[in-house]
């Protein structure tokens, strides 16, 4: 008990260091995108929570998708709890990615939302874990609950590729894509933009882990109050 | 292997014959359908040149929204009458009972899909059947009931039930969706099978997919 709650300290500090380094390399390390216009520089900058945002996000779905598995094969509540934590905060990601990402969409290409692959799968990714959450809520009993939530994890975790797939290749006959400022922003980083780049990521990976280790301890506290809550016959 | 197949035949067997004595499957999901044309007939009218254009959405979105119905009493039905009790006391492999569940739904959105052919071509005055159509139709409605199935089996252990169905079902089913209309447009403009094999794939592969993830996870789902 006390060394998680040291454990969990030091990490909320390392990611408080973390994420203050991100900040900086975002805005100061990073220098201005000079292959883009200079009307989007700033916006540009975005790309620098976006990114990270997004592949946080896909990190989460993946630790649900294994805590999903991981519980069938136990039925321990550990796994439960590791897989609700890790939706949740795929979802605080998801709503992350897309907002930021329609902020830069807009003056970069002049509208906030195009039915571009990467997007329309996302928002499918977020009705997902959304329909994930509903299913949990409507389910009293425990066990139940984690069984039920669990195996619409794995069948949601899988759809996501196949998705993604059947999207670009809708848009493949369609030549509509408007993926290419974001492209040329992919493989244009400068090597200083590259440093950032890859230092904001990581800061997002050990705030994604705090964040997923609070939110376990959370479940495991919400756990022993329900047991409390059941021997008070409150 | 013989008497697996018993098993799916035995429950396939009894839904078919609760339906057909009872008809409430059929009916619902046929007059559903209907319903839905006319309401696509009248939302389209006016915005679009030509209405055969709208043939592929329109029979793949009344498929999923008429199908949602009837898989949704897949397992509301058996826990309704307290028959889903003694349907998991036989001493059989519970992925038995999965398979011949999932082939009563799909039996049922077949037999629907073939009183709807027929009728989409007479109101949009367009002859838009074809066998590669078939195929495909054939394909989505199998990923279709074997999702659905599963998610029926979740969905009637909730205090919403049917409710949930369609938010639990539709994000999942996107890519056949999508398939299949892609598809119909390609059949409709003269494409040949090969053209589409691209999504015919992708059909198969969901299809093989869920399958397998069904069978490895429904003993979860309908475990008390």
């Amino acid at each position: 008990m006390s060394l998680s709650r040291r454990l969990l300290q030091i990490l909320n500090f390392a990611a408080l260091v973390a994420m203050l380094i991100a900040v900086y390399a975002a805005l100061v390390l990073a220098p201005d995108a000079i292959n883009v216009d200079p009307s989007i520089r700033p916006a540009q900058r975005i790309i620098y929570f976006h990114v990270p945002s997004a592949w946080s996000s896909m990190l989460a779905f993946f630790v649900a998708f294994i805590a999903s598995i991981l519980y069938l094969i136990t039925k321990h509540i550990r796994w439960d709890i590791w897989a609700r934590a890790a939706s949740e905060l795929g979802i605080a990601f998801t709503v992350a990615a897309i907002i930021s990402g329609s902020l830069w969409a807009k003056p970069a290409w002049n509208t906030y939302w195009t039915w571009d692959p990467r997007l329309t799968t996302y928002t499918i990714v977020l009705l997902l874990y959304i329909a994930y959450f509903m299913l949990r809520g409507a389910i009293d009993e425990p066990g139940r609950r984690a069984r039920m939530a669990a195996v619409y994890g794995i069948f949601a975790f899988l759809s996501v590729p196949l998705t993604f797939m059947s999207i670009r290749w809708w848009n493949t006959i369609h030549p509509v894509i408007v993926d290419a400022p974001e492209n040329t922003n992919k493989f244009g980083l400068g090597p200083n933009m590259m440093n950032a780049f890859m230092i904001t990521n990581i800061a997002f990976i050990i705030l994604f882990v705090t964040l997923l280790a609070n939110r376990i301890s959370l479940g495991w506290a919400e756990e022993r109050m329900d047991a409390l809550k059941e021997r008070l016959n409150f | 292997m013989k008497r697996y197949l018993q098993v799916v035949w035995a429950v396939l067997w009894k839904d078919l014959r609760i339906e057909l004595r009872t008809k409430d499957i059929f009916t619902s999901m046929a007059v559903f359908a209907v319903l839905a044309l006319m309401i696509f007939n009248f939302a389209f009218e006016l915005r679009v040149p030509d209405k055969t254009m709208v043939i592929p959405g329109v029979l793949w979105v009344t498929i999923t929204f008429s199908g949602v119905l009837g898989l949704g009493r897949a397992f509301i039905s058996e826990k309704d009458r307290g028959s889903m009790a003694g349907l998991l006391l036989a001493p059989v492999d519970r992925s038995a009972i999965y398979f011949g569940k999932m082939l009563a739904s799909l039996i049922f959105i077949l037999v629907m899909e073939v009183f709807l052919l027929p009728l989409m071509v007479i109101f949009f005055n367009a002859n838009f059947i074809s066998l590669p159509l078939l195929l495909v139709l054939f394909l989505g409605t199998l990923g279709f009931a074997a999702v659905g199935t599963v998610f029926s089996g979740l969905a009637v252990n909730t205090r919403t039930r049917e409710v949930l169905l369609p938010v639990l079902l539709f994000p999942v089913m996107l890519p056949v969706l999508m398939a299949g209309i892609r598809a119909t447009i390609g059949f409709m403009e003269g494409d040949a099978l090969a053209d589409m094999m691209k999504w015919v794939n992708l059909l198969i592969f969901f299809d093989l997919l869920y399958l397998v993830v069904a069978y490895m996870t429904f003993d979860f789902v309908v475990e008390e």
